[in-house]
């Protein structure tokens, strides 16, 4: 051996990826760039929940609140983006939950949504730390038209920034549909009320039994500077089959809900036929066995998994002993001597093709079911006899404004739309988003700027290091299951219309449930120039979703990472070159459990556990002109 | 090392082998070597190669002395037997193992200390028994236990965190078995699974002593510039001459290789071995010619790498002194110690 040389320069050298590790998968299409996370939105869609909530409430962020007992800091955070925690708590449709990460690595997700109702239930007097009303009017009035949750919320946001707000409404309360449709065992008038008057007194002038009749009488009055309709979709359909205006006993869900409400209605039949399975449908068979009702019966046209209503919501029904009948078509009412006493159904029978998809089905027989009430619940429409067709708002096809769905605003400048009215029946957190878009546009729109041009998302990240092996969060994965909610004995429940069915979570449920929350928020954050490839990552990863590969296009590299990256709605986080081979790292984001042990394991800090914030301009920070700030909650 | 448990959550489309395992059953307790510790890779090669075999937990023995390498069969298949020996002293160990049960699966884990210094006396002689088992040696030039002096495998040259470079010849595991009659030498890198798996599953199920000498760094003592046991080290002056890909007994030759560059090598339990030649001048069948190679490009400063030497046809210990098939734990007392008037027979040759 030669002493005096140490490590020569070889003349023929290999490749430097390293060996056998180079894929024949490399060399085909286009190299994926490396990702680029500056883009807000990269990491925002890592936390599922967040990123499927309309109004991008910060989960994570708020169950961990609640895990260190600060419920009023959680009710603060969950405030911020969506207006009304303690009713959502109970009855938001939850798009969140599907989204749950949790749900692809252990079948049910996180009960996010009752984690909410925690928070609310649970808070400490937070009165002072509520958005005030300005004490100085900045001289623009704003009207809202109709007092739910889309019009509440925009008063929210202007109030404090001394836009004087009138909001009218046709009825003789507040809160629009939340209050008339959504029964009182399940979302009781004081939560309601708690929620609504904190806006009401910032200082809003709130005019009940107020119907706006004419909307150019309205903008003709030159009383204010823009006009928000959020007057919902308060219209339900009808069902036109022979017979269907020849009794009293026949009802449409959405009006029978609000006459209960009202309790103008306080009793009905005892063999009940609903029409349709949506949520209204659930509401109203359930409202029905409160109101003397023993037989009730759920009329589905179509099979399960083609119903309209949410799981739970079929679930709760269905604990309550409401007999869901699938595959039955209305034909007709059957009367006796004039009296209401059954409806003829046609039996069908349907095609699922192999994407699920159905078809018309065919007619194979018929039925008569004895009744002595029909609610029709087979949806809502959006009405507006009071908006004349000559002012310059356009309406499309289906009778509805057209609206732009960044701004808000309809074709006639200063008029905006927000909630179901805007494009038709969605649910409340919809509702709030649009309104918190609305309240954008109507300051700009009032400050004489470009209601187009807004302010854009931020993102943070911050390391949540704390020590050698300690992170800020509670890392560990929690195997446990799905906290089931306590509800009230199915005998108590129906003594009274508004005894709550739902208990809420017990003080164990909530650390328990807390724990099953992945932290999506908390980002692996990868800087390719320090590693290594000594793969202490990827050996570590209980999940296999680290990998490091040539590079190669998505489609290519999808199919040879540790494990098949199959879910093409979650994103390959793809590094630069490495530094000793020029592979790439490669991390199916699809099941991460974000339990930090890459980067415990990463002996250079290459992997990092930063926690993401998603910076969402509302009105204020678009009146301040700041990038918009954590506000009122330390990071937890 | 970790403060928590590797989570007991796995990915959802985790393949199951034919035993009904999936490779997460073949884990052992949560590393608590150094993050980024060579060895750690080797664990999860180890796991990866038992899992494809389909090797039951409880037939499968982890051999092991004293060092870091040593501790990493604490680290797999947690349902197997193990023996954590005297340093040095493991292939003593497994002989006598192997002795009296010869069904079990051994693999021995063990070091550049732990072979080639205290234990270099045990590793040739098991060696020269052929004791049919796979020995893994975590080679990274330094004792890592007793913070980073060079150990008997580091290169003249090498220079150390602190103090002066490496003068003395180092002791090459593969050039010592090749001259010593082992009939499976191989050499591989624990950052190149690719190669190092196959390389594994090759070596546990040759019949006969497999040695694989794995460069494996030490990323706290031996992973800095300099240092020719280093991770960019290793991966630039890397060069792998015979790959190996493993072919199940119930597998075909599917894949396309270039002429003459593929040569399969069946294994006992019908399973083969394919070597694919990167260099189509290199023999590893033929010693004489294998130990030139190897001296050419190791002074040319090129760490080589593959399925370096194989000899299918040189019997075992168990064949080569005649032992019955059945291990010697489960034979009857009676046939164990054979009556006096036997062993008088038995011994009457030798007086």
């Amino acid at each position: 051996m030669t002493k005096t040389v140490y490590f020569p320069v070889v003349a023929v050298m290999l490749a430097p990826n390293v060996g056998s590790a180079c894929s024949p998968g490399s060399g085909r299409g286009k190299s994926m760039k490396p990702t680029d996370t500056s883009n807000p939105d990269y990491f925002h869609k890592v936390v599922d929940c967040q990123w499927a909530c309309p109004a991008h409430t910060d989960v994570p962020l708020y169950i961990r609140l609640i895990a260190q007992g600060r419920f009023g800091d959680a009710y603060i955070e969950n405030r911020k983006s969506n207006v009304f925690p303690g009713i959502l708590g109970r009855v938001c449709d939850r798009p969140c939950e599907p989204a749950c990460r949790r749900g692809r690595v252990d079948e049910k997700p996180v009960a996010i949504c009752r984690l909410k109702r925690v928070a609310a239930d649970h808070r400490e007097d937070i009165t002072d730390r509520l958005p005030r009303g300005a004490a100085k009017s900045n001289g623009k009035n704003v009207a809202l038209i109709g007092c739910g949750c889309a019009s509440l919320t925009v008063a929210n946001d202007l109030r404090p920034l001394g836009y004087e707000v009138t909001i009218f409404e046709a009825l003789d309360t507040t809160g629009g549909l939340m209050r008339t449709n959504i029964p009182r065992f399940r979302l009781p008038p004081e939560v309601l009320d708690d929620e609504i008057n904190c806006i009401i007194d910032m200082g809003v002038d709130l005019k009940l039994n107020h119907r706006i009749e004419s909307m150019k009488e309205l903008l003709d009055s030159g009383e204010f500077d823009a006009v928000f309709v959020g007057t919902g979709a308060p219209r339900g359909k009808n069902l036109e089959i022979p017979g269907r205006y020849d009794s009293d006993r026949i009802h449409i869900g959405i009006d029978w809900l609000e006459s209960v409400a009202f309790e103008h209605i306080e009793e009905i039949g005892k063999r009940v036929l609903i029409i349709g399975v949506g949520n209204t449908a659930m509401d109203c068979c359930r409202t029905s066995l409160r109101l003397g009702a023993t037989d009730v019966k759920v009329m589905a046209r179509k099979p399960r998994g083609f119903f309209k209503a949410s799981d739970w919501e079929l679930e709760d029904a269905e604990e309550e002993n409401v007999e869901i009948l699938v595959n039955h078509s209305p034909k007709e009412f059957v009367f006796d001597d004039g009296k209401l006493v059954g409806m003829t159904f046609e039996l069908m029978e349907y095609k699922v093709d192999d994407d699920g998809g159905i078809d018309r089905g065919t007619v194979v027989g018929e039925t008569t079911i004895a009744c002595d009430d029909v609610i029709l619940a087979i949806g809502q429409d959006n009405a507006f006899p009071w908006i004349e067709r000559d002012i310059g708002i356009e309406f499309n096809e289906w009778d509805c404004p057209v609206v732009d769905e960044t701004t808000m605003m309809c074709t006639r400048e200063g008029v905006f739309f927000g909630g179901d009215s805007a494009f038709g029946p969605k649910n409340i957190i919809w509702a709030v988003a649009h309104g918190h878009q609305a309240a954008i546009s109507i300051h700009k729109y009032c400050q004489g700027e470009d209601v187009r041009k807004r302010m854009p998302r931020g993102i943070n990240l911050l390391s949540q290091k704390m020590g050698m092996h300690e992170w800020s969060y509670s890392n560990y994965f929690d195997p446990a299951e799905r906290r089931i909610m306590p509800h009230v004995e199915l005998k108590e429940r129906f003594k009274k219309l508004d005894i709550e069915v739902e208990l809420g979570f017990t003080a164990e449920q909530t650390i328990q449930e807390v724990e099953r929350c992945l932290n999506c928020d908390i980002q692996t954050v990868f800087a390719a120039r320090l590693c290594i490839e000594c793969d202490a990552c990827i050996d570590i990863c209980p999940v296999n979703c680290l990998t490091i590969t040539p590079n190669g296009d998505e489609a290519d590299l999808r199919t040879r990472l540790s494990a098949p990256a199959e879910n093409p709605e979650q994103a390959l986080y793809v590094s630069g070159e490495l530094p000793h081979t020029s592979r790439v790292m490669v991390k199916d984001e699809d099941i991460c459990v974000h339990c930090g042990l890459c980067a415990e394991r990463c002996p250079t800090g290459a992997w990092d556990m930063q926690k993401s914030q998603v910076l969402i301009p509302y009105a204020e920070d678009e009146a301040s002109g700041a990038q918009p700030e954590k506000k009122g909650v330390s990071v937890a | 090392m970790s403060y928590i448990a590797k989570p007991q959550v796995s990915h959802p489309s985790l393949r199951k082998n034919k035993l009904g395992l999936t490779s997460r059953d073949y884990e052992g307790a949560v590393s608590t070597l150094c993050a980024g510790c060579g060895h750690d890779s080797v664990t999860a090669a180890i796991i990866q190669a038992v899992f494809d075999l389909d090797i039951e937990p409880h037939m499968l023995a982890k051999m092991s002395g004293i060092g870091c390498s040593s501790k990493t069969p604490a680290y797999f298949v947690q349902q197997s037997h193990g023996f954590n020996s005297v340093h040095g002293r493991m292939p003593s160990v497994t002989t006598g193992a192997n002795t009296a049960n010869r069904h079990l699966t051994y693999i021995g884990v063990s070091g550049d200390g732990d072979s080639l210094s205290i234990g270099v006396g045990q590793f040739v002689h098991a060696i020269r028994r052929n004791l049919n088992m796979c020995y893994i040696i975590e080679n990274n030039g330094v004792y890592g236990l007793t913070k980073g002096q060079f150990s008997a495998s580091a290169d003249i040259g090498s220079k150390p965190k602190k103090g002066l470079p490496n003068q003395q010849e180092p002791i090459d595991p593969v050039s010592t078995a090749l001259s010593l009659g082992a009939t499976y030498i191989a050499r591989s890198f624990s950052g190149d699974k690719a190669q190092l798996v196959p390389l594994i599953k090759g070596a546990l199920l040759h019949k006969g002593f497999s040695l694989v000498d794995i460069i494996s760094p030490c990323v706290t003592f031996n992973d800095h510039e300099g240092s020719t046991k280093s991770y960019a080290h290793t991966r630039e002056f890397y060069n792998h001459v015979v790959d190996v890909d493993y072919i199940a007994p119930f597998e075909e030759i599917t894949a396309d290789y270039e002429q003459g560059s593929a040569m399969p090598v069946a294994l006992h339990d019908g399973s083969k071995i394919l070597l694919r030649k990167i260099d189509g001048d290199y023999d590893p069948t033929s010693r004489a010619r294998a130990f030139k190679y190897l001296r050419d490009r190791f002074n040319a400063g090129e760490i080589v790498t593959g399925l370096l030497y194989i000899d299918d046809e040189r019997k075992e210990m168990h064949d080569l002194m005649g032992n019955v098939d059945t291990p010697f734990a489960e034979l009857p007392m009676e046939s164990l110690r054979p009556p006096k008037g036997e062993l008088q027979k038995i011994l009457k040759p030798y007086r």
